[in-house]
């Protein structure tokens, strides 16, 4: 990757993960988690030079979502602002890029998911191949249970090593307000649950979550006043695989590996790693993918496997990697954010101290 | 910030409805024929950017992941766009970022719509919680801003009747136009019938299948193309809420403070003199000259002037939407992108019959939600 200008993570707020946000709709949701970001940055909404959200129609059950959720920015007088039908990870991405270009300073990266409203698990089936493969129906935890048998097969993980990344997740969770399960699990007493879909059992999918979450950048200057210790991007990168669940090694996840190359994540010690992983078997694969040996610090939030806010997760998982660095835990901090069936489509950001 | 130059611009044949595609065929025609226009192939692709309005339109959830493989994507960028009407506008302004920033120097920018996969009335009139129901679909949104605007103005009423004969007679010069109607006229528009007052049938746009896409290339990239190129002079989009007191939906100020951001960026001073062709997002005819003033082309209230007057027509002082526009041709999540690459093939030379004689810098106009969204881009034959 061609070095850009320094852009760092300077703000970040999320709402608490719920299994089903009742009283508040959308703008609502988001209205206190964006206030909450600018304020940490000390930024006025007339400052923000340029904002990008992440939201999916399907998840929320309404043609143009994020179109009212607009009113929770307030974009009055007019703005600089779009959308990606993606998790916010991506429009963090493209904020990016927008701050690269030189003539902006700050950008406000907002997502929200509202998964309770449907049944996440067969929303997510509407995103296969319309004509050959969403009319079987398969829903998202049945091609999730695919990927983690032939895991299973190939010999590098076992049904224990899933059960001990729930288990971590959620003694990490225990620490993190935000997130909804949280607690001391013995790997041998989840090994006693029943399967959800044979291998997985209800312990290795992620809850149906509401939730939001805002974060915002700067650029150079911008970023050292906003806050003592911003988190620089290092290195950004995404990359899609083939669509097709028969093209590819899913016991692989290629362009994780290919993202991380391109963000430089094996250029020095990683501290703390956010790696969103709905699935236990998939943080395997991922750590595996992203080149992270034992000692570092894996999903201290608790992961997807802890909250999982669809749209909102992978952003995130950014911004926990990214509150890591501010707050001085970490020194490099990476973080993950995926889409798409069984990892088809990964981003990978390497966040450090210094720029 | 790099420059930037679109060097290939394809489009598929539109019609109510391309059942001998699929969404992936169809996507596929339009950007076979971008990568031709550019003697590129998608192994010479370092990005792609797909942008659609909302996926409800045909039922898949985020398709640009089932559409990876037909886009050659594979271990590459791939984003997704969505700003409602406005977005295949704004999907190739990510694109011209990606190479202003020096991050990739080929990229492939894609907009689409299958509108007969779907009921656009149906999905155009959301349920929103919490708030009244509208059921209108567009037309019912729209048709009281175009009332407001012809009290405003004075207008008078054949104005939108204008608009619609003229950009339906620029249609039969663009083989790709959706509508085809040689025995358009006065008669015709102004019997057809009244579907949301003032706006009758032959004054509203089509539902289109259609897709459009773009190379949009680093400078070095450009020089070594094979046809006229692009330059992009300036982008700029803005957005305001839908609701808020005081808020004027006729002549919005995010419409004009974009307008006013990109001519700036462009080096533009007098827009009427310095644009040759300006591609308009307009569905409903009256937007024609409520466009003319939120851009800067007219005084407020006089933009139904230079309509009434034929400067907006083929042959005018100022062409608008040369290639039939969106009220010809309308795939929803592509409109936009329409109207910023027949901007390219303008300055280009490449726009066949409907070419506008030595066009040298051209607008592109996209608009969404409840004239809320905006993105345009200036293109020019010349660099700044």
């Amino acid at each position: 990757m061609k070095k850009a200008r320094a852009v760092a993570i300077v703000a970040f707020a999320q709402s608490p993960a719920v299994r089903r946000e009742w009283a508040r709709d959308d703008v609502e949701l988001l209205l206190p988690v964006i206030q909450a970001a600018l304020g940490q940055a000390g930024l006025r909404k007339e400052e923000v030079g340029f904002t990008a959200s992440g939201s999916s129609d399907f998840v929320t059950g309404l043609p143009f979502s994020f179109v009212l959720a607009l009113d929770a920015v307030g974009a009055s007088p007019p703005i600089e602002e779009t959308h990606v039908e993606m998790d916010g990870a991506w429009a963090l991405y493209e904020a990016w890029v927008r701050l690269s270009l030189g003539d902006v300073d700050t950008a406000l990266v907002y997502a929200f998911g509202r998964s309770s409203l449907g049944e996440p698990r067969d929303v997510l089936g509407m995103q296969l191949d319309p004509y050959y493969v969403a009319p079987l129906a398969p829903d998202a935890i049945s091609l999730a249970a695919l990927q983690a048998r032939a895991l299973l097969d190939s010999g590098r993980a076992t049904e224990r090593s899933l059960a001990e990344v729930t288990a971590r997740s959620r003694r990490n969770a225990k620490a993190n307000p935000n997130a909804q399960l949280s607690g001391d699990f013995l790997p041998e007493a989840l090994l006693d649950a029943p399967y959800l879909v044979a291998p997985l059992r209800r312990h290795d999918c992620p809850p149906i979550s509401d939730g939001a979450v805002a974060v915002v950048l700067a650029a150079g200057e911008k970023a050292r006043a906003a806050t003592a210790r911003p988190a620089w991007i290092r290195g950004i990168d995404h990359r899609i695989e083939s669509h097709g669940l028969g093209m590819r090694d899913l016991t692989r996840s290629p362009s994780t590996a290919l993202a991380a190359a391109n963000a430089g994540v094996s250029q020095g010690s990683v501290d703390v790693a956010e790696v969103h992983a709905p699935f236990s078997h998939q943080e395997l694969i991922l750590r595996e993918a992203l080149g992270l040996d034992g000692a570092v610090d894996l999903n201290p939030s608790g992961g997807a496997l802890a909250a999982n806010p669809l749209m909102s997760a992978g952003l995130i998982r950014i911004g926990e990697a990214a509150r890591r660095v501010m707050d001085g835990t970490a020194r490099r901090a990476v973080a993950h954010a995926t889409s798409g069936p069984c990892l088809q489509q990964n981003l990978v950001c390497v966040l450090e101290a210094t720029p | 910030m790099r420059p930037c130059a679109v060097i290939g611009v394809g489009q598929s044949r539109h019609a109510s409805r391309r059942d001998d595609v699929s969404l992936a065929g169809l996507v596929r025609e339009a950007v076979d024929r971008a990568l031709a226009d550019a003697a590129l192939t998608l192994e010479d692709i370092d990005a792609v950017v797909l942008g659609k309005a909302p996926d409800m339109f045909e039922g898949v959830m985020m398709p640009e992941l089932y559409l990876a493989d037909c886009l050659g994507a594979g271990n590459k960028p791939l984003l997704r766009v969505h700003t409602a009407g406005s977005v295949g506008g704004s999907t190739a302004i990510m694109a011209v970022n990606l190479v202003r920033a020096g991050l990739h120097s080929r990229v492939l920018a894609v907009a689409f719509e299958k509108q007969s996969e779907s009921e656009a009335m149906w999905a155009l009139s959301p349920k929103y919680p919490f708030q009244p129901p509208l059921l209108a679909g567009a037309g019912g949104y729209f048709a009281p801003l175009v009332r407001a605007y012809i009290r405003r103005s004075g207008a008078p009423q054949d104005v939108g009747i204008r608009v619609a004969v003229k950009d339906r007679k620029h249609a039969l010069l663009n083989p790709y136009a959706h509508l085809h109607l040689p025995d358009i006229s006065t008669e015709a528009v102004a019997s057809s019938a009244m579907l949301w007052d003032p706006l009758r049938y032959l004054e509203t746009c089509p539902s289109s299948d259609g897709a459009c896409a773009m190379v949009l290339t680093s400078e070095d990239a450009a020089r070594h193309a094979p046809g006229p190129v692009a330059w992009v002079r300036a982008t700029a989009m803005r957005s305001e809420p839908t609701l808020f007191a005081g808020r004027d939906q006729v002549n919005p100020q995010a419409g004009r403070d974009c307008a006013a951001a990109l001519y700036k960026l462009a080096g533009i001073t007098s827009p009427r003199r310095e644009i040759d062709v300006a591609e308009l997002y307009v569905p409903f005819s009256w937007f024609e000259p409520m466009w003319l003033e939120n851009l800067g082309f007219a005084e407020p209230n006089e933009g139904w002037r230079m309509t009434a007057e034929g400067a907006t027509a083929l042959g005018g002082a100022l062409p608008v939407n040369p290639s039939g526009g969106v009220l010809s041709t309308n795939p929803i999540g592509a409109s936009g992108m329409l109207r910023f690459a027949e901007a390219a093939l303008q300055v280009r030379g490449l726009a066949g019959e409907h070419q506008v004689d030595g066009a040298k810098v051209a607008l592109g106009h996209a608009y969404g939600g409840g004239s809320q969204f905006f993105s345009m881009w200036i293109v020019a034959r010349q660099q700044l």
